[in-house]
């Protein structure tokens, strides 16, 4: 092994690399709340009595389930722009992982409203409650709980999916700018391992704040 | 902008590129599938039987893999090859990679199949006279099987569908054959869409099997 390691340069890069570790928090935070809007959608889609919303669901969960993340961004980047739909590299990440996040997140939630007995519904709908007030009042919370775990492995998953974003040449992603800066020096190991610590820590930060947060809202 | 789709100069010979990108894609699969197994059994069973203190750091050590993007465990075991100087060629790299990375979620889900089998079942196949050994092989497997394959062919469709980030270390799998085709062409939504309905076929029935499964047994609980 003849190879020295030169660690300082990958330190001294350290400021910019946690600028990009912020653009990947910022992606996929939208992309889990995007995921999260288009998810209760598609839940409620899969279960309403029109056939052509129900196939609509069921596309959208098969497609974001059986073909890969890179795929579907590839998708997001390329194939739409022989539609005419042009989008830039960040937009086209954050619609592909948002596409997958929803997919994923769909079949959590058709799990969660089926774990919530009808009987409660019917027994809110009696105390006096419109529809909606009873799926926000009654059927929403209790869902919110059983998903909440699934919720946050899937905001880590898509934490490690924004570093998908350099293949479609996004820049400013924590990925990205460790490319950028092992293409301008060629110590692809240093930056990269040091990266990885980076995307370790975002990836706990994850997981120890939603056990916080969990403690605290599901302490009844 | 539809009339692409039908004058299309794309060929047979370039499908057969395709399928044969795909062939990569499963031979990638397969090594990272069996090599991934047979670790995540092995750290399975000893994260549900060990002492805390061997448990923890191996929990944490493969914790690791999980936290850290797939691309950039490639890219990092891809330069430390090339560092310490084994000569490995990029789609051996891509298979040892995938296999580390499946053994760490096979671990978790080979434990908590362990652990769903009660311990008063294992208790009283012992005092049956059953050895320790056949408890293993004859309670505790056949329990937990059901409870971690439907969850084991989840994942092995995760690293089939993982194998597409292989490309970037130097690998012709699927993903980058389409993209060889789309760059010649220049037909990317056409391209694009045919590599996608072949990981569609390769996942979907496999995912409904796993589904079918997981509710039939389900059933007998």
């Amino acid at each position: 092994m003849n190879y020295t390691f030169h660690w300082l340069p990958a330190f001294r890069a350290l400021p910019e690399m946690l600028a990009g570790a912020l653009v990947t928090l910022e992606i996929a935070v939208l992309s889990m709340l995007l995921g999260v809007f288009f998810a209760v959608l598609l839940a409620v889609a899969s279960g309403s009595s029109y056939r052509s919303l129900r196939a609509l669901a069921a596309t959208w969960v098969e497609l974001a389930r059986n073909t890969p993340s890179l795929f579907q961004i590839y998708m997001a980047y390329f194939g739409l722009g022989s539609l005419g739909i042009h989008l830039d590299s960040f937009v086209a990440l954050l619609a592909g992982i948002t596409f997958n996040n929803a997919g994923y997140l769909a079949e959590t939630f058709r799990g969660g409203l089926r774990a919530v007995p009808q009987t409660q519904v019917r027994a809110a709908r009696s105390l006096g409650m419109g529809q909606v007030q009873a799926f926000r009042l009654i059927v929403l919370p209790q869902m919110f709980r059983i998903v909440f775990y699934p919720l946050t492995n899937q905001m880590v998953w898509a934490i490690l999916m924004t570093s998908l974003g350099v293949i479609v040449g996004l820049n400013n992603d924590l990925t990205g700018v460790t490319q950028e800066l092992n293409v301008r020096s060629f110590r692809t190991f240093e930056y990269f391992a040091l990266a990885a610590v980076i995307y370790y820590l975002l990836a706990k930060l994850v997981t120890v704040s939603a056990r916080l947060m969990a403690w605290r809202l599901f302490r009844y | 902008m539809f009339s692409s789709l039908f004058e299309t100069t794309f060929s047979l010979n370039d499908l057969w590129f395709m399928l044969k990108g795909a062939g990569v894609t499963l031979a990638l699969t397969g090594w990272a599938v069996l090599g991934g197994t047979l670790l995540g059994v092995a750290f399975g069973v000893v994260r549900a039987v060990a002492p805390w203190w061997v448990n923890a750091p191996l929990g944490a050590v493969l914790d690791v893999f999980r936290s850290i993007p797939l691309l950039i465990q490639l890219v990092l075991a891809n330069s430390f090859k090339t560092i310490v100087g084994i000569h490995w060629s990029p789609f051996t790299v891509g298979c040892v990679v995938l296999a580390l990375y499946m053994s760490a979620y096979c671990t978790e889900i080979v434990r908590s199949g362990f652990l769903a089998v009660p311990a008063t079942t294992r208790r009283a196949a012992r005092s049956l006279g059953l050895s320790y050994r056949q408890d293993l092989t004859e309670i505790v497997f056949p329990i937990a099987l059901r409870v971690a394959l439907p969850s084991w062919i989840g994942l092995t469709l995760g690293v089939m569908k993982d194998t597409a980030m292989v490309w970037w270390i130097g690998v012709v799998e699927l993903l980058r054959s389409s993209q060889v085709i789309v760059t010649r062409i220049q037909e990317p939504l056409f391209v694009l869409s045919i590599a996608g309905l072949i990981y569609f076929l390769m996942s979907f029935p496999i995912a409904r099997l796993g589904a079918r499964l997981e509710k039939r047994w389900r059933e007998n609980d």
